[in-house]
């Protein structure tokens, strides 16, 4: 077992990499309180939404398409949730946050499709179109939720000493690791991914099949920005910016093909915490937000690079 | 026989493509139990009619019954449904997948709990290959595989289904011949137990081999239907190629001077095809590589081009011994390729004539980084003009020609190089029959005017009219080399020149079946 895994090192340069950069955080940063339980707990809070996106992007980039729209569409959709709740309490902000990733990712579906536009400039547009939205139905001002229940359960609460955001994360990860490897769903995504043509003319509805992960990932995206609103206890439009590229990373990191027909959730998850572990020990380490930057981005090309399959 | 339903019964099936015939009026009935044969030459409309069976195409009019149901909706799905399985080549398989995944896509084996089970799988998969006494990991993945494993991994896919009907189109083309011997095995092993198989093959003595009966179609109509008995080899071949060479055969033959050795190839072996090849290519003169599908032709095309690596062997131009590592060694030493994939190999579609003509001289046409628009424009307007390539103006962009004036923007773009030896590798696929023979003519044209032309056709009557030599190739070797005279009946007036042509072709199909035969011994 343990060979088998050292022999396809490259496919699984995520878990040794991130093995390698706790350890090295650990040693280094050990005086700076990194071992600290609530500074790990705090990189899993800080990672959750990030990851409940990434898990869907997974099935996005598995089934060859990409979805620019997430982080616009999570920060939306703390909007809505945050108005629905301020009118008719916490049940019905759970319906409008999911209504609203439901709508956006129908629409992205059907635009790419039925009307053939390919998904990354269906989704780049949606992006400008779901923040648009988001800052005039907000004017945008940030929205109060006065709702502790809604808080506790999507972001803020804590389950004896692990925090509801891990076991969201835990719980959707499983989910997805389950739903993309051992259901005919999942089955189906890959093979749409890996081959559309081989994939369609062994009878499966590749066009159905493009059209749920994309309702899928904004969905996902959706119940990210409830757990962004539940954790900071407001709805703003601001919330999300610029999530897709950590999400995209995360998954990319975690062995996903962005080509299509490859992907892991597992992986998937350890990339968006392994995302979070750098950002967390940069800080630590006293960097300026620019200097941060700079190495998060050498880090992930690193990581990417190294998993690559050589010709 | 009509007191069992057939299996499938397709009558009346017509199918156009943008205002191209494909099939017309043509009807199939397979019985249980029968190996039927499907055959036809290329375009003749094999493909269209099992992928029309098979859901992947709507016919336009016509009616299929399957096992005496009519088939009203047309996918692949419903198509299953009705106990239709068919193999592609190679079309229908996900290479990120694995060959256990691959062959029971869409109807995975499921544990207790509802979940794929991909070791029960793995377990079937090896059975069926067990069967079929062939090795393949159903664990690797399809994309490592080589196209002999992928075949096999098509045909499990196929025959896993317990369909009614199965499909096999070119099931040989990868298979060593003990490999072919065990899938005869194993469909007879099929038709015992009523299943219908169609069976489509290039290989004659295959199908005598295996079929009971067999449908031939031509240009998109059927020309017969009959037991093997009734068609002895040569017969079939006549019905293949039946009368459609008009159109090729006003093409003027002349003995073409012959000049000097531009080319010579000693024992020349690529990594896997070709194998020990050598030949020998004259200024002025056209040489054919005719073979089947997989003899190696195209291989060879590309070792030749530096396309794919050399393994052995030795190439020398003009007398001296040149090595070929990359296309640039081969543009370099005056090879230039016309390759065989037109629209990924050959031109960049969305772009203009004048810059798909410039492409392999960029550099000679640029100073200083920047390209002379009007060296360009010139070379451009001067290809135009030798190839008479029809084209609104030299800015349009080659997607809006036709076939045949994009090929002629393909050989431009190579002549523009001014290479000593051409090699076109089906140069006339999926354009009319009025552009084949201007390109013909073109090759004619080239050849007399000093080039060393090496062709590569399906096409037999093409073959025939364009080349001096003809050399015959099966599984990657060379089986004979022979003069155009020497395929010619003499029983057959000169000046019959379709009939001629026509005869000719059946030699030369008899020749390359013979090849094939050589090797099974």
């Amino acid at each position: 077992m343990a060979s088998a895994f050292f022999a396809n090192w490259r496919q699984n340069i995520i878990y040794i990499g991130f093995v390698v950069i706790f350890i090295v955080f650990a040693a280094t940063l050990a005086d700076k309180g990194f071992l600290n339980p609530n500074n790990l707990l705090n990189i899993v809070r800080q990672t959750a939404m990030i990851a409940v996106m990434a898990i869907a992007m997974t099935f996005v980039l598995s089934a060859g398409e990409i979805d620019l729209s997430v982080g616009a569409v999570a920060g939306l959709s703390t909007v809505t949730v945050a108005m629905a709740i301020a009118v008719g309490g916490p049940f019905v902000g759970v319906i409008a946050g999911l209504a609203t990733g439901l709508a956006v990712g129908m629409f992205n579906g059907w635009l790419t499709t039925r009307i053939g536009i390919p998904s990354f400039l269906t989704t780049l547009a949606m992006m400008g179109i779901a923040k648009g939205v988001a800052m005039w139905i907000s004017a945008t001002a940030a929205v109060p939720i006065l709702s502790p229940g809604y808080s506790w359960l999507f972001g803020g609460g804590n389950v004896g000493p692990v925090p509801v955001l891990l076991l969201w994360m835990v719980i959707l990860g499983a989910i997805g690791h389950i739903v993309l490897r051992r259901t005919g769903f999942g089955r189906r995504v890959l093979a749409t991914g890996g081959g559309e043509t081989a994939a369609r003319y062994s009878g499966i509805d590749t066009k159905a099949i493009k059209f749920k992960v994309l309702v899928i990932s904004s969905c996902a995206a959706a119940l990210a920005g409830m757990l962004y609103a539940g954790r900071l206890q407001s709805g703003r439009f601001q919330l999300g910016e610029g999530d897709e590229l950590s999400v995209i990373a995360a998954a990319v990191l975690g062995g996903t093909s962005l080509f299509g027909g490859r992907g892991t959730v597992i992986g998937t998850i350890v990339g968006a915490l392994m995302i979070g572990l750098i950002n967390n020990g940069l800080i630590l380490m006293g960097l300026e937000f620019s200097q941060q930057l700079i190495a998060r981005g050498g880090i992930i090309i690193l990581a990417v690079a190294l998993s690559q399959k050589r010709a | 026989m009509s007191a069992t339903a057939a299996a499938v019964r397709m009558t009346g099936i017509s199918k156009a493509f943008g205002g191209v015939r494909a099939l017309d009026g043509v009807s199939l009935e397979v019985l249980p139990g029968e190996v039927h044969a499907l055959l036809g030459g290329n375009g003749a409309g094999k493909s269209t009619i099992l992928k029309i069976l098979n859901g992947v195409h709507r016919p336009d009019q016509g009616t299929i019954e399957v096992g005496g149901v009519p088939l009203t909706t047309h996918t692949p799905e419903a198509s299953r449904a009705a106990g239709i399985a068919m193999n592609y080549q190679e079309m229908s398989l996900v290479p990120t997948l694995t060959v256990a995944q691959n062959i029971f896509l869409t109807r995975e084996w499921r544990d207790g709990a509802g979940l794929i089970d991909d070791e029960e799988a793995e377990r079937r998969a090896a059975e069926i290959f067990a069967m079929l006494e062939v090795f393949v990991d159903p664990k690797a993945l399809v994309a490592d595989l080589g196209a002999g494993q992928k075949q096999l991994t098509e045909i499990a896919k196929a025959i896993s289904q317990d369909a009614k009907v199965l499909v096999l189109d070119e099931p040989s083309t990868a298979l060593a011949v003990s490999d072919v011997e065990r899938l005869f095995v194993f469909l007879r092993k099929l038709k015992a137990k009523g299943v219908a198989i169609i069976y489509v093959s290039h290989r004659m003595d295959e199908i005598a081999r295996i079929a009971d009966r067999a449908t031939i179609l031509r240009d998109g109509r059927h020309v017969i239907t009959a037991p093997l008995s009734e068609l002895p080899i040569d017969t079939m071949i006549e019905h293949i190629v039946g009368r459609r060479s008009k159109g090729l055969s006003d093409v003027e033959r002349t003995q073409a001077a012959k000049g000097e050795v531009l080319l010579q190839l000693k024992d020349v072996s690529g990594v896997h095809k070709p194998e020990h090849v050598s030949l020998t290519l004259h200024r002025g003169e056209v040489l054919g590589l005719a073979g089947l599908l997989g003899s190696g032709r195209s291989s060879l095309a590309r070792v030749m081009a530096g396309i794919e690596p050399i393994a052995a062997g030795e190439i020398s131009i003009k007398g001296r011994s040149i090595v070929i590592r990359k296309p640039s060694d081969a543009i370099a030493a005056g090879v230039a390729l016309v390759p065989e994939a037109r629209a990924t190999q050959g031109i960049i579609p969305a772009h203009s004539v004048a810059s798909n003509m410039i492409l392999a001289v960029i550099g000679r046409l640029s100073k200083a980084g920047f390209v002379e628009t009007k060296a360009a424009n010139d070379l451009t307007d001067a290809q135009i003009a030798r190839l008479k390539v029809k084209t609104a103006s030299r800015e349009h962009a080659v997607a809006t020609l036709s076939g045949g004036n994009q090929q002629k923007v393909v050989i431009g773009k190579w002549l523009a190089t001014d290479p000593d030896i051409l090699i076109l590798d089906e140069p006339t696929a999926g354009i009319d029959i009025g552009s084949k023979s201007e390109i013909i003519r073109l090759v004619r044209d080239l050849a007399a005017a000093g080039k060393g032309i090496i062709m590569i056709s399906s096409e037999l009557s093409e073959l025939l009219t364009a080349c001096d030599r003809i050399l015959v190739m099966a599984d990657g070797r060379v089986h004979q080399d022979l003069p155009r005279e020497a395929l010619d009946d003499p029983d057959v007036p000169v000046d019959d020149q379709a009939h001629r042509l026509q005869a000719a072709e059946q030699r030369l199909q008899i020749e390359i079946q013979k090849a094939l035969a050589v090797q099974e011994i």
